[in-house]
């Protein structure tokens, strides 16, 4: 279910080899129709909300700007924000790899059941997501009395934190791997092996190599989702200031208490970062499209 | 069949048990905890829990929404995803790098974006609203919201088929004397059809679940624009952690419905298509 996965199609040519040809050539007024109603709803839907953001963060000034930055709360609420990110990455970082390995190398039943599974929590609710662990490690939950008894605190804790955000970016780093591994078998693994290699040497030299691109960008973007996640951190967190908030918490804090600017402030450093793991797609989309250039590994 | 195979690679007793406990306690076993909880209530208590009348207004606005966003999103996103494989303009790579956007920006961040451009005194509400369009803190913000974050499922789904999309199709049915217009709705079309279908699925699967860009335009008025996912939320400030349950477990049940069907649409688009997504 990764509708946004890197996909190493030809661009050769790309839109260009539809407008030469002249039997896939459209009437000018239709590509201008086209283009117009589709730029339109483009600007208005997508490009506006982020302009939004930046403006709205500088309307009270630099000032103001900067400040909301570096108050104590917006700095604890970063430094948890990439705590969060800094454990999750990892974790799903080998989770991906491994179910990759598993699912792309080998046959074994219910392969395909496994992959539905592990598209799960990107189908469910990240309200639900939060929920699932209230339900385990709250005090109503099935760990709740025994973690009170040993003043060991989860929920509305950082651990409950970082739980949620494994949560709901547990499948991206396996979703764009599974795909790719499967269409390049298994054929260069089993010469290495059968030439004498180990384990480790083949993965580490053969399988590593081949899927660097894919990776590096599942890294990228489950980072990206585990420092922007909302709705599943919100129901864990418990809001506490300076302690349990990350920065898009923060950010719905700030706007509840009509402090606009500041929440833009906090909200376009989000923001920049998605625009960041959006370029570094685009790079690597376009490293996959043209293997050749410049390649020393 | 499967253990005849004689296996050269190494590992794969080592990652599948690893990729199957991972998944256990990361996944699996906390989902079962909203099933197990939500058996441990009386069916009436159940039933109070998810039929109750706010609550039943929630579902309409949720999944009304949300089939809305997805059309809106089919129509808009394959005009975009035609102009971004078919044509050249100026920013095209630009407007192709932005479209998965919605997908990257966290959508707290979305959420107050867009309201502060729908708002009465907003950058678009200030001028919708002397027309009597009331878009942000009622149903039609939250239809804003979803069109939003539901974007890259359509167009990422069709871009990659319209790309591969063999020219040579429409050569033939323009040298047969076809209109372009017959060329594009008698090939281009059914061949389109699977993906729009898969693109209209995961819009809506996505849209059913959201909350945070929803939750700052919607208003969140009771019986008219609170979303499920907000109830789950209200029942847990108020400690009603069964009844947060109960409405978890619908939700759950629906989002595996909508996996299996996107799953299956995507079977059979890859079949069409002769692709693997």
């Amino acid at each position: 279910m990764s509708a946004v996965a890197i996909a190493a199609s030809p661009q050769s040519g790309g839109a260009s080899r539809f407008e030469r040809n002249a039997a896939t050539r459209d009437a000018p007024w239709v590509k201008a129709l086209v283009i117009g109603v589709g730029l339109t709803f483009f600007l208005i839907f997508l490009l506006l909300p982020l302009i939004a953001v930046f403006l709205e963060a500088f309307r009270k000034g630099v000032d103001t700007y900067f400040a909301s930055l570096v108050e104590p709360d917006a700095l604890s609420a970063i430094r948890l924000t990439l705590l969060a990110a800094a454990i999750a990455v990892p974790l799903n970082l080998v989770f991906g790899i491994s179910a990759a390995w598993a699912i792309a190398k080998f046959n074994f039943p219910g392969k395909q059941f496994l992959i539905t599974l592990i598209d799960l929590p990107f189908s469910v609710s990240p309200v639900v997501a939060g929920l699932i662990y209230v339900l385990v490690f709250g005090l109503q939950g099935w760990f709740g009395e025994w973690l009170h008894v040993h003043d060991i605190k989860i929920v509305f804790a950082v651990p409950a934190i970082v739980l949620a955000t494994v949560f709901v970016t547990f499948p991206f780093i396996a979703r764009e791997l599974i795909p790719l591994m499967q269409a390049q078998g298994r054929d260069e693994e089993e010469a290495a092996i059968s030439l004498g290699a180990s384990g480790l040497q083949t993965f580490w030299r053969v399988t590593i190599p081949n899927v660097k691109w894919a990776l590096l960008y599942g890294v990228i973007l489950t980072n990206a989702r585990a420092m922007g996640e909302f709705g599943a951190v919100s129901v864990v967190s418990g809001h506490i200031r300076g302690e349990t908030n990350t920065m898009p918490l923060h950010v719905e804090i700030l706007y509840n208490e009509y402090q606009f600017a500041a929440a833009f402030a906090v909200a376009s450093l989000l923001a920049l970062l998605a625009l960041v793991t959006l370029a570094l797609k685009t790079y690597v989309e376009w490293r996959v499209a043209h293997p050749s250039t410049s390649e020393t590994v | 069949m499967y253990a005849r195979e004689t296996r050269v690679l190494p590992g794969f007793g080592l990652s599948l048990g690893y990729t199957l406990i991972y998944l256990s306690l990361i996944v699996l076993i906390p989902i079962s905890a909203v099933f197990i909880k939500t058996f441990e209530m009386t069916l009436d208590e159940f039933w109070a829990a998810v039929a109750s009348p706010r609550v039943v207004a929630s579902y309409k606005l949720t999944f009304g929404a949300s089939l809305l966003a997805a059309a809106i999103n089919v129509v808009f996103g394959s005009l975009l995803a035609w102009a971004i494989t078919r044509y050249t303009f100026p920013g095209r790579k630009l407007v192709d790098a932005l479209i998965d956007l919605p997908f990257a920006l966290p959508t707290a961040v979305a959420g107050i974006a867009l309201t502060a451009i729908y708002a009465k005194n907003g950058w678009l509400g200030q001028f919708l609203e002397p027309l009597g369009i009331k878009i942000a803190f009622g149903p039609p913000g939250v239809l804003v919201a979803l069109v939003f974050i539901g974007l890259p499922f359509v167009v990422r789904t069709i871009q990659p088929v319209l790309e591969d999309l063999d020219a040579e199709y429409e050569e033939a049915a323009a040298s047969l004397g076809a209109s372009r217009w017959q060329a594009v709705t008698r090939i281009v079309a059914p061949a389109l059809l699977p993906p729009l279908l898969t693109g209209f699925a995961l819009a809506f699967a996505r849209a059913v679940g959201e909350y945070g860009s929803v939750i700052f335009i919607a208003g969140n008025i009771p019986m008219v624009s609170e979303i499920t996912p907000l109830m789950i939320i209200t029942k847990l400030e108020q400690y009603d952690y069964r009844g947060a349950t109960a409405i978890a477990s619908v939700m759950l049940v629906i989002s595996f419905l909508l996996l299996l069907i996107v799953n299956g649409l995507q079977s059979w688009s890859s079949k069409r298509t002769g692709r693997t997504v």
